[in-house]
């Protein structure tokens, strides 16, 4: 028999041109990103401490789709167009959220459409607020008030309070180079009118900055919430 | 004609061949497989069985290590836990993580093997169903099974809290319909209710001693030690758990009411006295060798019938496939037989300076005046000079011995101007200042800063460690046990609960008798909870009881708090319960040279923190029971989630 060549390249253009469609999905592009807001003021929390989950039912087995809040109360997803349900779990954040008749929290429901902008708005047990921050040869003095936003059957004590200093812009009780100490809730006179003082310690390499703001841990419940974050310049 | 002859004799060969019939031909029993009719009618057929299930419980701090929830090719060493909760330090690369990190996760600890309650459920079915076995077997076999099924789900609920309690294998019919399969979760005192009710009706159907005398096969003192250790962790959960109300769920999943506490405790006292009464065998403090330290150290090397204390333990023998890389991945590093490999477990400052003085007074190590000036010491040991036995027990010091040699563990020279002369290995000599002559700088055995598999904390894990010529290489390892249960835990979980039930002088009594073995033979006049958390800290250390007892005290998110230390609060607070120790501090032993004074040659200590310990140990509230995952929740949406998941 004889070889036809032109069968052999009509073939290899056919079989080209079907295979040049991409066969992998198209990755998730759609942004969801919203913060949380108690009454359009920021509640800062710690950096990747605080959960929050996605569920999107439909595709067989159901798991979370998992992240955590910035420390500035910010989140943000890719994602795909559809229905999700958000939730923040249980224990989870210094607030309250909506909860369902059993007292668990409840889900929220999100229809993503293109990109969206979506606020969490939380009831935080506290608020700091109003802080100011001077700073006098290597002590850095805090001035700041604690206000108490739960006050009803729900409310809970403060454990301690303390000031952060770190280095870098994450600052926490376990990010830190420097704190005030933990002043015990049995200690506070007066929550509005509350002062905490840290020594900044020597930074290798040296650096004409650090970052600071106060947290406050409240009894029983695991997460801090945080003022907002100061950059302090010198 | 002849042809005939043959061509019948071949129709005839092939007829008898064909007939025999389809079933005896095709069916051949399996060779590889036992099935379990014959499996259950051969009493040793059955123990092999039965072997099999005693190798899959899961300890918290085994010896060898259980599979790798990620790579199935791969175990994870058991031990790994011991260098966990800041007791100690772990020297090598791939366990730096441990003191890295700032947290647990909230998976860390995570249990849920229902295909091994599966198969313990139909163990026991078969066995029921067994003819030929005798009665007495059975009835020991079933009892068996019984007891590492409520061992294993004390494992899950010190774990996971209430899981589903399934004493039965499940069926499934292929109609669809997997809903009768799911089973919820019980409360949380449900679940160790099922323990002690079935210890109640197992303890009298196990012989008291193995005929044998084989101590890891269940006994009616191992049942009683479980039950008593169970019953101890539910009582105290009940009452402590008030402590942390929001460590809990609505359905008692999660979280004991308070009030059931007296009753555990008295199910506790009472399990435990039936022990310390003999009435399940005659058990015993072990007190064999003249020296204390030794002697502590002898309880876990000791498997002779001479050791009474041993309730239950997880054997291994040399040669027979069981055996263990223990002693191999942390022995001395001087002393090692595999060149490198040891010294990967180095016991904390935090864990050393915890044992008191022989006066019951606690005291950290004393390594400077009360004007700030260091102390100086003419032998390296004399600063831990006077203090309970079980440290050396448990501890190997700097400058004791191990298997014949003697430890050599120091940082470097301290010389006149204050300065230190140290290098990064023993065979890098450096001339102190003065003189020409190198000399050596470092101890054999660490401490260096950064070099693993060689102490960093300046001190190595004594417990559990093999003395046996061989037992640091590779192709022998050690088949020291693991003890389960012993006699002294017994002796603890009776104090404790006494104390709980106002009985403060029993529990005296109990407290005082562990004491006088490890030498501290002045009794104690009043027991609090701090002594009992003191006592169990020591003499259980590094046998997986660390974190359940923090976790039922509610203690555990107060003590690794995630507050930084310093060594004011590492010396401080010494021997009370709701001390911090976030992170591993070890003690530097150094030669101070300094020709002319005094105090030349003689030895000085500071305390240090391993440059790898970065991380600051925090418990979260959600850590204290471990997530389910997503799959499993998917799989039964009966389960209801953890408090913080």
């Amino acid at each position: 028999m004889k070889l036809k060549v032109h069968y052999i390249i009509l073939l290899a253009l056919v079989l080209g041109t079907v295979s040049c469609k991409k066969d992998n999905y198209e990755a998730p592009s759609v942004s969801l990103k919203g913060r949380l807001l108690y009454n359009g003021e920021e509640v800062g929390v710690e950096h990747n401490q605080v959960k929050l989950e996605l569920y999107q039912s439909g595709f067989g087995k159901v798991g979370a789709i998992e992240s955590t809040f910035a420390q500035d109360g910010t989140y943000s997803q890719i994602l795909f167009d559809g229905q999700y349900k958000l939730l923040i779990p249980n224990g989870q954040g210094p607030f309250r959220w909506r909860e369902n008749a059993a007292g668990s929290r409840d889900s929220l429901a999100v229809s993503l459409n293109g990109a969206q902008t979506l606020d969490l708005e939380v009831i935080p047990y506290y608020m700091v607020r109003n802080a100011v921050y001077t700073k006098t040869g290597t002590t850095l003095t805090s001035t700041f008030r604690i206000d108490k936003i739960i006050t009803d059957a729900n409310a809970k004590n403060i454990e301690y309070v303390a000031l952060y200093v770190n280095k870098t812009q994450f600052v926490s009780a376990t990010d830190q180079i420097a704190s005030s100490g933990n002043v015990i809730g049995a200690d506070i006179l007066d929550p509005a009118n509350m002062t905490l003082t840290a020594t900044i310690p020597s930074i290798t390499p040296t650096q004409n900055y650090v970052f600071a703001r106060v947290g406050v841990k409240i009894v029983d419940v695991e997460d801090m919430v945080f003022s907002p974050l100061k950059k302090i310049e010198f | 004609m002849k042809k005939i002859y043959i061509y019948l004799t071949l129709t005839a060969l092939i007829f008898s061949g064909a007939c025999k019939k389809d079933s005896d031909f095709l069916d051949v029993p399996p060779k590889q497989i036992i099935p379990e009719e014959t499996a259950f009618n051969d009493p040793a057929l059955v123990l092999s069985v039965m072997a099999d299930l005693y190798n899959r419980q899961r300890d918290f701090s085994s010896l060898d290590g259980y599979p790798n929830p990620d790579d199935n090719n791969n175990v994870v060493p058991g031990w790994r836990t011991m260098s966990d909760f800041n007791e100690s330090f772990p020297s090598d690369g791939g366990g730096y993580d441990i003191v890295r990190r700032n947290q647990w996760e909230y998976n860390e600890w995570y249990v849920w093997d229902y295909n091994y309650i599966r198969d313990m459920n139909l163990f026991i079915e078969r066995a029921t169903a067994a003819t030929q076995l005798s009665a007495d077997d059975k009835k020991r076999f079933i009892a068996e099974a019984r007891f590492l099924r409520a061992n294993y789900y004390f494992e899950l609920v010190k774990r996971m809290g209430g899981v589903p309690l399934i004493t039965q294998s499940q069926q499934y019919n292929y109609d669809g319909n997997v809903t009768s399969l799911q089973v919820p979760r019980s409360k949380e005192s449900e679940i160790y209710d099922f323990i002690i009710r079935e210890a109640d009706s197992i303890k009298t159907l196990l012989p008291k001693i193995d005929v044998t005398r084989d101590k890891s096969r269940a006994t009616t003192g191992a049942v009683l030690a479980m039950q008593s250790r169970a019953a101890l962790y539910a009582g105290s959960i009940a009452k402590y758990g008030a402590g942390t109300p929001t460590v809990s769920l609505p359905g008692a999943e999660v979280g004991i009411p308070a009030a059931l506490a007296q009753g555990y405790y008295t199910k506790a006292l009472a399990a435990s006295q039936e022990i310390i009464n003999g009435s399940a065998g005659s058990y015993a403090l072990y007190k064999v060798l003249p020296d204390l330290s030794d002697n502590f150290a002898a309880i876990f090397l000791d498997k002779s019938t001479v050791n009474a204390e041993a309730i239950l333990i997880e054997d291994f023998k040399v040669n027979s496939g069981k055996v263990h890389g223990f002693t191999v991945n942390n022995q001395p590093s001087s002393i090692s037989d595999e060149g490198d490999d040891a010294g990967r477990i180095n016991p904390s400052l935090n864990l050393v300076e915890s044992f008191e003085k022989l006066d019951n007074t606690y005291a950290p190590l004393a390594t400077k005046d009360a004007g700030g000036n260091p102390m100086y010491y003419t032998n390296e040991l004399d600063i831990f000079a006077g203090r309970d036995a079980r440290l050396a027990g448990t501890v190997l010091l700097p400058n004791t011995t191990f298997k014949g040699e003697k430890l050599d563990i120091w940082a470097g020279y301290v010389v006149a101007d204050g300065s230190i002369v140290t290098s990064n290995d023993a065979s890098i000599t450096l001339a102190l200042p003065g003189t020409s002559n190198k000399v050596q700088v470092v101890g054999q055995d660490g401490p260096i800063n950064g070099v693993q598999l060689r102490t960093q904390s300046g001190f190595y894990i004594r417990k559990y460690l093999d003395p046996q010529v061989g037992s640091g290489r590779r192709g022998r390892q050690s088949d020291v046990a693991f003890i389960r249960y012993r006699y002294a835990e017994v002796l603890l979980n009776a104090a404790e609960a006494a104390f709980e039930l106002n009985q403060p002088g029993v529990g005296l009594i109990y407290l005082n008798q562990v004491r006088e073995r490890a030498g501290l033979v002045t009794p104690l006049t009043e027991i609090t909870f701090d002594r009992i958390v003191h006592e169990r800290k020591v003499e259980l250390a590094f046998e997986g009881h660390t974190l359940f007892d923090m976790k039922r005290w509610r203690l555990a998110h107060v003590v690794w708090n995630g507050s930084q230390m310093s060594v004011a609060s590492l010396t401080s607070n010494l021997g009370s319960a709701t001390k911090a120790s976030t992170q591993p501090y070890g003690l530097w032993p150094y030669k101070y040279y300094n020709p002319g004074n005094p105090n030349n040659g003689k030895w000085l200590f500071r305390e240090v923190l391993p440059a790898a310990a970065t991380g600051i140990s925090r418990f979260r509230l959600g850590n204290y029971y471990s997530t389910i995952s997503a799959d499993i929740l998917s799989a039964n949406p009966k389960l209801v989630k953890q408090p913080n998941q």
